[in-house]
């Protein structure tokens, strides 16, 4: 195992060194398949003998180059959209006149669709080609027919190397072909196709993934007229995706250990069903329930972003809910999104009515309420065709919509009997709707329908549709149903775990690590029966072999409460699951349900801010000064006391809502104004915000007395970063021995005062060499996998025996200090694919993803680390340095002095190019803004002609006033860079850290080490 | 805008009404019947298709059973024209000029149907045929206690008013067996038809036929002559056929013994001979082979089959309560050619030396995947073979 960029360098070092027979190509997504071809291409493979397993690398082309593919789907009969590549924009404005507007730019060779559009005039085209052409990997676009509003429909094959394939599921997407599938709502099965449409496109499927060679998985994707059976071939995916996660998760049919088996020679027959453990896996899986995936976008995290769902896939993450109707399905979905919704009508904020216009125009333009807004024109009285017509989504799921409708008007106007409750439940109503709707609370809803008898019954997902005995594990609740599959009988000691839900900005695979690692260190520990609730098709903690039962559910009080009924359950752990499963401890401990691990009275000490305060203040440990409020007057006067800027934010973080620095009264008023809800039960907090601080954070498991110390952490950002967002290093890079054993000595006293047991994140800021505490997690953190992973120590599994009461071994505090290698964080972030989206970084988490690297010195583990996350490294060529204010002008004089003493060529805008000459740096040609666009040579232009490599742009005041309308040009700056995929670095110390690795690289070659496993802790 | 074109939607009209499912061992699910109301009592079956129930409900198989589709969202294309014939006169969309079920089960049919050739909706279809329906059942329940005990009689009652639990008991323990049933005269044509014309016809003896073998038959280029289940080897040789298909139907194949004598016939005489399902079992019978019930029989459009000559596995569709004894066929001229990879029952065998291919699945889809067309033209290269002697 090791952890180093996927890349053709780094792959052919590892190729060399290990000499391997065989390589897959179809686990790692588009980075790894892209990686394969580069491969071939180089002939390495050739070279080292190296077999590819599974779909060959001709296969690979013909499915990933837009023309191929067409070519290929011809050749076997397929037909397909009327398109043609091109390689400059007068080739694109040829073909788009001869096709006619609209038309679709698709990118080739890239991933999730990025870079593509619409077009529906010649100034668009110009825009996306110009765009997408930089995007490309091949530098060459598709330009092609545009059909949106037909049906959108995927099929997953499987294919072994003897010629016998299999469809293991096909899905429909709910929004047609306007919006690209990872941002569609989708079903598996499909619902509108009849059986002739189903079997022809089954076959075409086939036919296709025979045709080009497919070994192993692939996706294929159609359009089918609304109106007849035409049909086409829109793309093929010949690896493992996001759709096969979904259609594994699905079906309960494990496409990717399949796929594995089968690139190892296996042929589908020899190999057995998983479920059933007696049938082969030689079968196509039938569903005897509806699903329904539903992507989560995080658009408000992000300024400027454009909400609108098109051709590109915007969205963060995603959930897949089971049920035996679409709209309990669908409203289960919704819930699992922990959006603050609980369902698509009935929800907190009272549902809007709007002018019919605007409607109906909303739903020509899908956004990411585009369902809401379906519901609210039923609600208001448009007619289903009318709907269909402007939406082009299929009348059946707005007939669906619609049931959902009637059904709130019912609740709202009819008495709640036992009939109308059942009803509303069968149709996925929660408990909070009902209540919202007929004026109760949720927990009388709850007691009502209990007494009533309307419970929901538990079923397994079995692949086969109960036709053959199955013993699976694999569990979903419903209302349509009447009795449960079984039943939970044993006495055993059964704790359920709590999953982290849906992929989001500051939720992602870590948390999943955390689960499926809590639940292996619980088997370890002698639990007898441990449970999984989680609704993430893209986990591994969802898998149905990892755990004793999985329930894919939703993470909400209502449906953990029934899911504890139905197990009996001892108790539940919620400290793996992030903020979504911690949120649930409250009102879970307040239903009788035991938390395991650090008791709910701490957890609450520690997540009430006057209560932590006192707790810090008895302990004489800083923080920096804040108070709550919930009046604006006292918010002032505390701001102008302290000083500005100040942090601000609400008491309870709910999902969106947002934290920011604020720097001027002004803009305090303006902040306090947008977040309405500042009220005596809503008060918000106010902390002073610390200018050139440092952060730090420990990842630590406690048993209550005994301490383990994970790692101590520092950010290479200034403080104000939010710490998901900034790159991380272990150890410390420039903290002093003496603030480091203040750390610990914090650490310690903390732990043991809020008698943590388990896993808790500790952050910290250093200003002046003094130690503040800024923030207390009791519970996993986003960088425990990381930890770990450095000192070779799980951290969880730890965990595990803390929850469980046992005493945790006795390790030395300075046990991460021993291990003479660096590992560095970095964050992934997806701003290219959010159309508009400002690349600055604020106290708001931002990011994606991550990559952690390790080496032997600061810089070898950061430039694998920026590799990785797709940052290039240029040797040479050009840099443009933009700095706003003068203090971060000299603070970047000696990344400049650096740069240029290695031989870059400096460009920067006049205020710049002007301080850089007065401080002797000679040879800075100066460039002029993008919205100067007269003045040449312009940084539009050489952004276009790839003039520039890489560029240091560091707004002024601060970074966190995205705001403020002057500096519109550096944002212009550094969107079209994210556009054009060159990097910027954004902050001094970023920039100076990048400088001092190209120099490093200069002298150095970065180590590849395989990763090594966890020591045995006694 | 875009140029969207309408696309007919339909309301369930004859729905909300009392529905009642008693099964032979006294279980009672609660529904909502849909459809005509009457009661009815069959075999319950059930089937694990996700799509096709147009094809599914006229299927002549299914006659004498009362069907339970285990997918749980039923009616949301509604039904095609089904009027509609194609060049060759046989119905376009349906699998028998009527729906041939008894009674239909579902989880939840669809309130709302549509579809660009949408006709009618589901419920209407069944209220003009006089079917009855039930909804709102927990399907899922319902065909683990059939998966587990074994198909067993039931009876099914829609009505305007509340339905009288203990005189449906009574009704269903007096109610004829399906076992006991005699099928062939309902299913099979009275007169021979003709579809199509060509130089070289086959004869399609009709034991419940399905209209999708028709068209495959037509497809290989010949013309077909539809005959009676009983028609005596003369009469079919009488117009002399460059192949005979033996067709699926419903019911057990021991009855059909008429069939089954023209089959010895035919495996005498080595006239290309293909046999389907129910034609498949006749034609191991006439060869000497024995058959059996199975317990809860195989029905569904997932059913994978290997090849034992090639290895290759295909998916099929299946609809079938008996087949053929492996075991028996050892002692015959027939071998074994396909077998089912979950159970290894047996689902094709063909003749050691004469041109004769049985086979259990349904090559002819309808529902269910085209995978299978092959066999079809197994047929027609027998009959080359055949013809090039000639």
């Amino acid at each position: 195992m090791y952890s180093i960029p996927v890349n053709p360098q780094y792959v052919v070092s590892i190729i060399e060194s290990e000499r391997p027979d065989g390589l897959m190509l179809g686990f790692g997504g588009q980075t790894a398949l892209n990686c394969g071809v580069k491969l071939e291409e180089m002939e390495v493979l050739e070279k080292y003998g190296v077999q590819v397993l599974g779909t060959q690398v001709a296969g690979i082309r013909a499915t990933e180059d837009r023309q191929l593919f067409k070519d290929s789907m011809v050749e076997c009969g397929i037909p397909v959209l009327k398109s043609k590549t091109v390689y400059n924009f007068e080739q694109a404005k040829e073909v788009a006149n001869d096709l006619g507007y609209p038309v679709i730019i698709r990118v080739a060779y890239t991933l999730g669709g990025k870079g593509g559009g619409v077009a529906h005039n010649e100034i668009e085209l110009h825009e996306i080609v110009t765009r997408g052409l930089n995007a490309s990997l091949v530098g060459q676009v598709l330009i092609e027919e545009y059909v949106g509003h037909w049906k959108q429909i995927e099929y997953e094959v499987m294919a072994d190397y003897h010629g016998n394939n299999v469809i293991i599921c096909n899905m429909e997407n709910v929004l047609s072909m306007r919006v690209h599938t990872g941002d569609n709502i989708v079903v598996a099965p499909s619902q509108t196709l009849d059986n002739y449409e189903y079997q022809m496109l089954r076959s075409a499927a086939l036919r296709a993934a025979k045709h080009v060679g497919i070994v192993g998985e692939c996706n294929i994707q159609f359009a089918l007229d609304i109106d007849s059976d035409k049909y086409v071939a829109i793309e093929m995916n010949p690896r493992l995706s996001r759709s096969s996660a979904l259609a594994s998760k699905a079906t309960g049919y494990p496409i990717a250990y399949m796929a594995a088996k089968i690139g190892m020679g296996y042929t589908l027959p020899e190999l057995v069903n998983r479920i059933t453990k007696t049938t082969t896996a030689c079968f196509e899986p039938s569903l005897d329930y509806i699903v329904c995936k539903h992507p989560r976008w995080d658009f408000s995290k992000f300024d400027l972003a454009n909400r609108s769902l098109g051709p590109t896939m915007k969205s963060v993450g995603e959930v897949m809910a089971v049920g035996t109707c679409f709209e309990e399905s669908f409203q289960k979905a919704i819930r699992m999104l922990d959006i603050g919704n609980d369902g698509l009508v009935a929800n907190r904020t009272s549902d809007k009515i709007y002018d019919i216009e605007d409607l109906e125009d909303k739903l020509q333009k899908p956004d990411d309420r585009i369902l809401y807004h379906v519901a609210a024109a039923l609600r208001q009285g448009i007619s289903v065709e009318r709907i269909y017509k402007l939406s082009a989504i299929d009348p059946w799921f707005i007939g669906k919509i619609q049931n959902i409708v009637v059904a709130e008007k019912s609740l709202k106007e009819s008495k709640l009997d036992s009939c109308v409750l059942s009803a509303a439940k069968k149709i996925g109503f929660s408990d909070k709707q009902i209540g919202r709707l007929t004026g109760k609370d949720d927990m009388e809803i709850r007691k009502m329908r209990k007494e009533y008898g309307i419970i929901p019954v538990v079923k397994q997902i079995d692949t086969l549709a109960a036709e053959w005995p199955a013993k699976t594990n694999y569990l979903y609740l419903t209302y349509g149903g009447k009795t449960s599959d079984f039943e939970v009988v044993s006495d055993n000691e059964k704790i359920v775990v709590l999953g982290a839900g849906p992929y989001r900005i500051g939720s992602s695979v870590e948390f999943d690590w955390g689960t499926v690692n809590m639940v292996w260190g619980l088997k370890e520990n002698g639990v007898k029966e441990v449970s999984v609730i989680n609704c993430n098709p893209e986990t591994v903690s969802t898998d149905y072999d990892i755990c004793d039962r999985l329930y894919f559910e939703e993470l909400t009080l209502e449906r953990v409460l029934d899911i504890a009924e139905f197990e009996k359950l001892t108790g539940i752990v919620t400290a793996v699951g992030g903020q979504t499963a911690n949120n649930l401890t409250p009102n879970l401990a307040k239903n009788g349900i035991k938390i395991i691990g650090t008791s709910y009275e701490d957890i609450d000490r520690a997540e009430n801010r006057s209560h932590f305060s006192k707790v810090l203040d008895d302990l004489h440990i800083r923080q920096p000064p804040w108070q709550a409020f919930s009046s604006l007057t006292d918010a002032k006067k505390f701001a102008l006391k302290v000083g500005y800027p100040v942090l601000v934010r609400p008491s309870y973080v709910l999902s969106g809502a947002a934290m920011k620095v604020v720097w001027s009264e002004e803009q305090l008023k303006k902040y306090l104004e947008d977040a309405a809800n500042v009220s005596p039960d809503y008060p918000v907090v106010i902390t002073k915000f610390m200018l050139n601080s440092l952060e730090a954070e420990v990842d630590g498991v406690s048993d209550g007395k005994n301490v383990v110390i994970g790692a101590v952490m520092e950010h290479i950002e200034g403080a104000g970063v939010h710490s998901g967002d900034s790159m991380m290093c272990i150890p410390p890079w420039s903290l002093s021995n003496k603030i480091i054993e203040t750390i610990l000595d914090y650490t310690k006293k903390i732990a043991s005062a809020f008698t943590i047991k388990g896993p808790f994140n500790l952050q910290f800021l250093i200003n002046s060499d003094q130690v503040f505490v800024i923030e207390l997690n009791i519970r996993a953190s986003r960088s425990m996998p990381f930890v770990s992973k450095f000192v070779k120590m799980n951290l969880i599994s730890l965990a595990a025996q803390a929850v469980l009461g046992k005493s945790l071994p006795v390790i030395p505090h300075d046990r991460w200090r021993k291990i003479h290698n660096y590992g560095i964080k970095v964050p992934q972030f997806s701003f290219m694919q959010l159309e508009g989206a400002d690349v600055i970084l604020g106290v708001e988490m931002q990011s994606t993803g991550e990559a952690a690297c390790f080496g032997e010195s600061f810089y070898d583990a950061l430039a694998k680390g920026l590799i990785s996350v797709g940052y290039s490294l240029p040797k040479e060529g050009s840099v443009l340095i933009t700095a706003g204010g003068s203090e971060n002008k000299e603070k970047l004089l000696q990344t400049a002095l650096l740069l240029k003493s290695l031989g870059y060529k400096i460009l920067a805008t006049e205020h710049t190019a002007e301080f850089l000459s007065d401080k002797r740096i000679g040879d800075v040609q100066i460039v002029y803004k993008i919205s100067e666009p007269e003045r040449k040579p312009n940084i539009a232009d050489m952004l276009y002609q790839h003039k520039i490599d890489f560029i240091i742009n560091v707004p002024s005041t601060s970074t966190l006033e995205k705001y403020v309308g002057m500096l519109y040009d550096e944002y212009q700056i550094r969107r079209k860079a994210v556009e054009l995929g060159i990097p910027v670095l954004i902050t001094t110390e970023l920039a100076d850290s990048f400088a001092k690795t190209l120099e490093w690289l200069r002298h150095n070659e970065t180590t590849k080490k395989p990763l090594e496993s966890y020591e045995t802790i006694q | 805008m875009l140029r969207v074109s309408e696309i007919p939607t339909k309301k369930a009209k004859h729905v909300n009404k009392f529905g009642k499912l008693v099964l032979e061992d006294g279980t009672v699910f609660d529904g909502m019947g849909f459809g005509y109301s009457t009661t009815v009592s069959g075999e319950v079956v059930f089937n694990t298709g996700m799509s096709g129930y147009t094809e599914a409900l006229t299927d002549p198989s299914y006659n004498g059973q009362i069907l339970t589709l285990t997918y749980p969202l039923v009616g949301n294309y509604g039904i095609p024209n089904i009027l509609e014939k194609d060049e060759d006169d046989i119905k376009k969309y349906l699998e028998s000029d009527r729906i041939q079920v008894r009674a239909l089960v579902v989880h939840e049919l669809s309130l709302t149907a549509s579809h660009w050739n949408l006709a009618m909706t589901l419920d209407e279809w069944l209220y003009n045929e006089k079917i009855p329906g039930i909804t709102g059942i927990d399907t899922r329940a319902l065909t683990t206690k059939l998966r587990t005990q074994g198909v067993m009689m039931g009876i099914l009652a829609v009505s305007e008013k509340e339905i009288d639990e203990q005189a449906l008991k009574a009704q269903l323990a007096s109610a004829k067996k399906y076992n006991d049933e005699e099928f062939m005269a309902i299913v099979s044509t009275k007169e021979p038809k003709t579809y199509g014309t060509g130089q070289e016809s086959i004869i399609v003896v009709d034991t419940g036929v399905k209209n999708a073998i028709l068209r495959n038959v037509r497809k290989m280029g010949y013309k077909v002559i539809c005959v009676p289940w009983n028609y005596s080897i003369e009469k079919i040789l009488s117009y002399e056929p460059k192949g005979v298909v033996i067709a699926s139907g419903p019911g057990d194949p021991i009855k059909c013994v008429e069939t089954m004598s023209t089959a010895k016939s035919l495996i005498e005489r080595n006239i290309p001979t293909l046999g389907i399902c129910l034609g498949a079992q006749i034609l191991g019978l006439a060869g000497g082979a024995s058959t059996y019930k199975l317990k809860y029989g195989h029905r569904g459009q997932n059913k994978s089959c290997i090849d034992l000559d090639t290895e290759q596995v295909y998916v099929t569709s299946q609809n079938h309560g008996y087949c053929l004894d492996p075991d028996s066929i050892k002692n015959t001229d027939f071998r074994l050619w396909f077998t089912n990879t979950d159970d290894k029952t047996v689902e094709g065998i063909r003749h050691k030396e004469k041109k004769i291919l049985a086979v259990q699945f349904h090559p002819e889809a309808s529902p269910g995947p085209f995978d299978c067309m092959f066999i079809f033209e197994e047929l027609k290269r027998l009959i080359g073979e055949d013809n090039a002697k000639n």
